[in-house]
């Protein structure tokens, strides 16, 4: 098996807060991998720092067997692509879907963009209904989606996913969860997957790193969280706590 | 249900209009609420929000409320006039809501703020209201209240902030409690300790409770009854010792999408939303 990305002792500094502090992690190719942990655990700050969007002080990070440099070049956002948490912040909100989607393909100069982009949104569910709509006119779960063809419309190998369905309803959810399953098997893409709930991360991933406060706490594997086979009381603590509200007394 | 009803609500309606029509956000809502917790749950746009914000009297000024009875222990909701609203609202009817982040006051600190609603409905004196907000901020588990007394809401964390509000909720001492999605913006070992807090204080004063969430599981883990809602309606209402054996197939939906830990389903399923649950 080789590695997707390889993250080695990787600092990340805000002013003169350490965000991360000196985090390493490994994901295969064609993995899913989840990053679990509270808010201002570093989790989000972690998969930043793998798309260039963070600061990074000190450490390595390397994807596909190429070390990356401070600056990310075009040929990496082929490879990697992301897709935020809010989906009502993360659209154009006066570009219509077909100019979202658009955009990357002008990038990175695809002819085949009115083929390619019907076949983003075939894949994701939406159809040509929805390609001359604005994103204030569609629902939480259908603007996921859009930014999920915006990620595929490039033929990525690595998704990077910051809690991407946390702002939607659980049975939204349960439905952007499933196509991102889908799109993985078909394309058999790396996954790697930030997400506070526990249950979301043990069905999506195989493997897990659980963070506190910039560093991480314990890495296992989803069968071991299930098993209830953890090591730290943090790992603990958190795996009641998905378990729900229990009334004492 | 225990004891005498505090809420009577029998085919509430509210109506938005817009550009392209009228919109029932709720279409014929009834429920009471005795001395209990009942969960009201459903997705966006179910309307648990705006028959929450209703009963609050919240509604947007463009919206239309309809009710054959819309009573507040005998108070008849509908026909009091603005002042009586806003003497019964924060005094007797108390309500929390999702995000502290924008539902406080941000440039007003915490313990002003609590001590602003406890001299709106009583008449205090600065130093007793004072110490009313600290005592209250100790009982929502905040460890330090004198520092957290003199904080902007901006310097705290979002469990914080969201037990602050519970503070001013309670200072009052309301009868009745809607809290709309309580935890949603916190991390999950927030949302324990938050729900905690809201648990011990609800029985402890006997207030009756509405908690409006879309999460089932959890709503019924702290509720004793819930109903659930779909495009403005209630579908099913039952007790929440029952759930398991809820009847209607968007109940059981709402049940079986989350995913779980121990739970090994792919793909979950997912809600096949029928035209006919809305009729």
């Amino acid at each position: 098996m080789t590695a997707a990305i390889t993250v080695d002792g990787l600092e990340v500094i805000f002013d003169r807060f350490r965000a991360l502090k000196g985090v390493s992690l490994e994901v295969n190719s064609g993995e899913s991998f989840g990053l679990v942990g509270e808010s201002g655990s570093g989790k989000s700050t972690l998969l930043r720092a793998i798309a260039g969007l963070a600061p990074v002080a000190s450490g390595s990070i390397t994807v596909n067997g190429k070390k990356l440099g401070a600056r990310r070049d075009k040929a990496f956002y082929r490879e990697v692509q992301m897709v935020f948490q809010d989906p009502y912040g993360s659209l154009h909100p006066r570009q219509t879907v077909d100019r979202l989607l658009q955009e990357p393909l002008a990038i990175h100069g695809f002819a085949d963009g009115e083929k390619r982009i019907q076949r983003a949104l075939d894949e994701v569910g939406l159809g040509n209904g929805f390609r001359f709509r604005y994103s204030h006119q569609l629902s939480g779960g259908q603007r996921q989606r859009v930014a999920i063809a915006r990620a595929l419309i490039l033929e990525p190998s690595i998704l990077l996913l910051d809690e991407p369905t946390s702002a939607l309803d659980a049975s939204v959810q349960a439905e952007v969860l499933n196509l991102l399953e889908e799109v993985r098997r078909r394309r058999k893409l790396t996954f790697l997957m930030v997400s506070h709930d526990l249950a979301i991360i043990t069905h999506m991933c195989e493997r897990l790193m659980v963070m506190q406060s910039g560093k991480a706490v314990e890495s296992l594997s989803a069968a071991q969280l299930v098993g209830h086979r953890v090591t730290e009381d943090y790992t603990r603590n958190l795996l009641r706590a998905s378990e729900g509200f229990v009334r004492t007394g | 249900m225990s004891g005498r009803t505090l809420l009577d609500v029998d085919d509430l309606r509210v109506t938005f209009p817009t550009r392209t029509g009228l919109i029932e956000a709720v279409r014929g809502v009834s429920f009471s609420l005795g001395r209990e917790r009942l969960g009201i749950v459903g997705e966006s746009g179910s309307g648990k929000s705006q028959t929450g914000r209703a009963i609050m009297g919240l509604t947007p000024p463009q919206a239309r409320i309809s009710a054959s009875k819309l009573a507040f222990d005998g108070v008849d909701l509908l026909a009091a006039s603005p002042r009586e609203r806003r003497a019964l609202r924060g005094k007797r009817i108390a309500m929390i809501l999702q995000d502290p982040k924008y539902s406080l006051d941000p440039v007003m600190s915490i313990g002003r703020q609590i001590v602003e609603t406890l001299r709106t409905h009583e008449k205090v004196g600065k130093a007793e209201a004072r110490d009313r907000a600290l005592a209250m901020l100790e009982a929502v588990q905040i460890r330090d209240p004198a520092r957290v007394f003199d904080l902007h809401p901006h310097e705290v964390s979002g469990g914080m902030g969201q037990r602050a509000m519970i503070a001013m909720m309670l200072i009052a001492g309301p009868e009745m409690m809607i809290a709309d999605e309580p935890t949603s913006a916190l991390d999950v070992t927030v949302q324990l300790d938050v729900l905690g807090i809201l648990d011990r204080l609800v029985s402890e004063r006997g207030m009756g409770l509405i908690f409006i969430s879309h999460d089932l599981r959890l709503v019924s883990s702290f509720c004793d009854r819930v109903i659930v809602m779909f495009a403005g309606k209630v579908v099913e209402q039952l007790k929440a010792s029952e759930l398991s054996q809820a009847q209607h197939p968007y109940t059981r939906g709402l049940l079986n999408c989350m995913p779980r830990i121990g739970f090994e389903r792919h793909p979950l399923p997912v809600l096949d939303r029928k035209a006919e649950w809305a009729a």
